[in-house]
């Protein structure tokens, strides 16, 4: 039999009446890299939430068996002392103190209550060696990249001598060098016997990664898979209960003349008005056209789509933007949205949507001059607006009065996509517009992103998910350190080629 | 995401009968608070309380508070505050007595004057919020020792007294009895019926077109029972009215101000980019909404309805005295917190800002008729503020939980 560092037995959670994990099984065996994949909301943070003791003994039922004995964990200091870290997706840093006192705090290396900073500064020096983060102890966390953080909860979690290390989403905000480096790291990990659990919705790295998986659909164990049995296919047919014979929609291009240019557009940071952080000569999308910029975190793809909307990004910004062959303004959001741009933005819940307000505000909230008449709102249209919206994207709610608060990630992106949508746009600029989103509800936006270039619309996508670029954009762009350092089409399109132009620096090729 | 999604589903359909009143309970806890004070202190006060001298009093006393929350309201809701109004107020009553009083301008230009004065006042604080960024904290409390200080000059620490007695009408006034009824104000008794009519029907009509529209409308028993509900206090607080002088001016106005900040917040334009740009400041600006001129205008607004609170008190007190208005502030924020209105921004209704004012103003006259010292008064409101708004944020948890 093999050895087990952990099983959870029958673990059932309930929410008020409804169920939440409905007899989960998990077996972890001491010493692997253990994949957790299910759609969101199938149960795997509930699950881990249950593990941790955040829902403490007695508010689940079933066993937790770690190292051989029961657990009844009460809160998440339990867990911790047994050597059980979680790290969750939002990173729990604060931003305004040194990464030494992020890594001990809660666990400050003090003597009567007074904090030996020597020791604390030596002990953080190994750790971060451990972790390969070359900053010095001394920085604040808010200066240091994302990527950077995630390698400051990880050293946090070996200052308290981890045992199992549980990663959710970890590399959600990381680009791809920066994944594969953690990847990496967990793989070092693996060889001085730690175990690691990781949730992730990016299979890839999952199937590359991980020795075993456990796939989780509707609150249910579906099956482990071991090493042998492990594709991206075989997850993702386990993780929707079906065969999802093809990622993407089927593409039908219908590309008509030049809809929309940006030509010599210059960008300067916001606050240091010197730097430049955008410099794009030409970009241009056809009507009915799906245009891809690729480029790895930091490329500039935001600021540049930012910019372009509304100068809703950046200072100095020169260049010209037309439509139609005409040159059109974009000096602000409302003008921009007026000559039918539209910008989804990477981070819904931040700048995409308005948590308190419902599907109905949210959806009508750039369009309210459509729907008012001399100031006031007519709430007739709107309601009518809103319900049609619903209906077109099938957002799953009780109704468009429901917060968008409590909604999916996938359905709160389709609200978003009505909101703009709503505007009736030309160009729409969808930045990650599948970020965080399951693999169904993925399909259902690439859906819709077909559907709105097949009437017409042109769309610019900006993803890290070089799939996703390749199996959605007609052409794409490469970008990198502010500029365009390539323009590739569908057909010559693949991984490496554009990884290749993503990191190389100076003048655009034509390919 | 979608557990919490599947429970509100299903929270839906279980709806029993004590959780229908758990929820009538959370949403309306304010309201429920305002009346088992009013009840409680007509039993404590020996059936003093309503009596229609003191209902009367009752508005009288504290309409410059209402008219406070109502501009205030819409600064919280952006998330801001206003430490100034105050001060503001005094400053428009001194400015108002050295007009009417020292140079016995006309009372009408005057308070046409006052309003721009108070209008100018907000346009000089938003800017500073608005387009410079500087925290309304900081902006509004510069603002408060200002107007104070300015007072002080304009009235060089005498009070100016007293007023044309047009202006005063504006505080002590009641509507004319054109029947001239002995003991019942009849126009007041017409009005009020008439009030309820139109409320009633308005809210059937509303209901009926939402229902050949065939968007969710409530069920008739729950519809029958507001109406009647709204109907029984419109008529049952026009009596109390009408038996002692009929609908003061005040309330007449009050009522205009707060249908009209109805209509502001719930139909029109302006009203849903408030709400959205204190919801989410980002997500409002990158939906094209002009955050910096809609919080502009909010303190603009909220300048021109401390002028309009500061000349009421002024009326009412006969005087430009300059300690008027010390520390309203407070009690106008209270009031709008009170009412449910979220710190951060983004959350808040005109009714309740109205009901957490009412409620202030029904502790302080209710302790006052019970001989409750102004000690205690002071440490009572404190300890009933921070229960009452203790109960509604469980309430809201437990509701989201």
């Amino acid at each position: 039999m093999a050895d087990y560092i952990l099983e959870m037995k029958n673990i059932i959670k309930e929410f008020s009446g409804v169920r939440a994990l409905d007899n989960v099984n998990l077996q972890i065996e001491r010493g692997e890299i253990h994949g957790l994949c299910g759609e969101n909301g199938a149960g795997k943070s509930t699950l881990m939430n249950v593990l941790s003791g955040l829902y403490p003994y007695g508010t689940y039922d079933g066993d937790i068996i770690y190292n051989g004995d029961t657990c009844q964990f009460k809160n998440l200091r339990d867990s911790e002392d047994k050597g059980i870290v979680i790290i969750h997706q939002e990173l729990a840093l604060s931003p305004y103190l040194s990464v030494k006192e992020n890594i001990f705090l809660g666990n400050e290396q003090a003597k009567h209550g007074v904090i030996d900073w020597d020791i604390t500064e030596k002990k953080t020096v190994n750790l971060l060696k451990t972790v390969g983060l070359h900053v010095s102890p001394n920085t604040l966390v808010s200066q240091i990249g994302v990527g950077q953080q995630q390698l400051v909860e990880i050293a946090k979690a070996f200052s308290r001598s981890v045992k199992l290390l549980i990663l959710d989403e970890p590399t959600a905000a990381l680009n791809e060098e920066e994944s594969a480096n953690l990847l990496d790291l967990i793989r070092e990990f693996k060889k001085q016997g730690i175990t690691s659990i990781i949730i992730s919705h990016k299979l890839n790295e999952i199937v590359n990664v991980a020795d075993r998986i456990t796939i989780i659909r509707d609150g249910r164990t579906i099956e482990t898979l071991n090493q042998g049995e492990i594709s991206e296919d075989r997850i993702i047919r386990g993780m929707v209960g079906r065969e999802l014979t093809n990622r993407f929609p089927d593409h039908h291009p219908n590309i008509g003349e030049i809809h929309f240019e940006v030509k010599d557009w210059v960008v300067h940071h916001p606050i240091d008005s010197s730097k430049v952080v955008d410099q794009i000569d030409e970009m241009n999308i056809r009507k009915g056209e799906i245009v891809g910029i690729a480029g790895l975190m930091g490329a500039g793809r935001t600021e540049f789509a930012m910019s372009v909307f509304g100068h809703s990004y950046g200072s100095n910004i020169s260049g010209h933007v037309y439509k139609d062959g005409q040159e059109i303004s974009v000096k602000d959001v409302a003008t921009a949205i007026d000559n039918g741009l539209a910008y989804v933005s990477e981070d819904r819940k931040a700048v995409g949507l308005n948590l308190l307000m419902d599907i109905r505000e949210n959806t009508s909230i750039a369009s309210l001059n459509k729907i008012s008449h001399h100031g006031i709102i007519d709430k007739d249209e709107e309601i009518r607006s809103a319900e049609k919206f619903r209906d077109k994207m099938s957002t799953k709610a009780s109704s468009i009065n429901q917060n968008v608060g409590s909604l999916s990630g996938g359905n709160q992106q389709k609200v978003v996509l009505s909101k703009w949508l709503m505007t009736e746009p030309d160009i729409l600029f969808l930045d990650e517009p599948t970020r965080g989103i399951d693999v169904g509800a993925k399909y259902e936006i690439y859906t819709l992103i077909e559907e709105m270039a097949a009437s017409g619309k042109s769309i610019c996508i900006i993803s890290s998910e070089l799939p996703e670029i390749i199996g959605m954009c007609d052409r794409i762009y490469t970008m990198n350190n502010g500029r365009f350092t390539g323009e590739v089409l569908r057909k010559d399109a693949t991984q490496e080629r554009l990884m290749s132009l993503m990191t190389m620096e100076g003048k655009r090729v034509l390919a | 995401m979608e557990n919490t999604t599947n429970e509100l589903k299903t929270e839906k359909k279980s709806l029993g009968i004590k959780d229908k009143v758990m929820d009538v309970f959370s949403r309306y806890s304010m309201v429920i608070i305002l009346i088992v004070l009013l009840i409680a202190f007509q039993v404590m006060t020996g059936g003093i309380f309503w009596r229609p001298l003191n209902i009367t009093n009752l508005v009288l006393q504290n309409s410059h508070i209402l008219i406070l929350a109502a501009g205030m309201l819409l600064v919280v809701l952006l998330g801001h505050v206003d430490l100034s109004v105050g001060s503001v107020m005094a400053f428009v009553g001194a400015v108002a007595g050295l007009m009417m009083v020292n140079n016995k301008m006309n009372p009408w230009v005057t308070v046409a004057v006052c309003l721009v004065l108070g209008a100018v006042i907000g346009a000089w604080q938003g800017f500073w919020v608005a387009y410079v960024g500087i925290p309304a904290f900081i902006v509004t409390l510069a603002g408060l020792l200002m107007f104070r200080g300015l007072t002080q000059v304009v009235l060089g620490g005498q009070s100016l007294a007293p007023f044309p007695t047009v202006f005063q009408k504006i505080s002590t006034g009641y509507l004319p009895d054109f029947v001239g009824g002995e003991h019942i104000h009849y126009l007041t008794m017409l009005l009020g019926a008439i009030l309820a009519v139109v409320l009633i029907i308005g809210q059937w009509r509303t209901r009926q077109h939402h229902k050949e529209n065939l968007f969710e409308v409530e069920s008739m028993f729950a519809f029958t029972l507001k109406a009647v509900f709204t109907a029984l206090v419109i008529i049952g607080v026009t009596y109390i009215f009408a038996a002692y002088s009929g609908y003061p001016i005040i309330l007449v106005n009050l009522g205009v101000i707060v249908a009209a900040y109805g209509f502001l917040t719930n139909k029109t334009v302006a009203g849903r980019q408030i709400y959205a740009t204190g919801g989410n400041r980002k997500a409002a600006e990158l939906s094209g909404i002009k955050t910096k001129k809609i919080t502009f205008w909010v303190f603009v607004n909220m300048g021109a309805m401390a002028a309009l609170a500061g000349l009421v008190l002024a009326a009412r007190l006969n005087a430009a005295t300059p300690q008027a208005g010390t520390s309203l502030e407070l009690d106008a924020m209270a009031a709008v917190y009170f009412g449910g209105a979220s710190t951060s921004g983004g959350i808040g209704t005109i009714l309740g800002a109205i009901v957490g004012g009412l409620v202030m103003g029904v502790l302080n006259n209710g302790m006052s008729i019970m001989g409750v010292g102004v000690d205690w008064q002071q440490a009572i409101k404190g300890l009933i503020l921070l229960l009452a708004v203790v109960l509604d944020v469980y309430n809201k948890k437990k509701k989201i939980a």
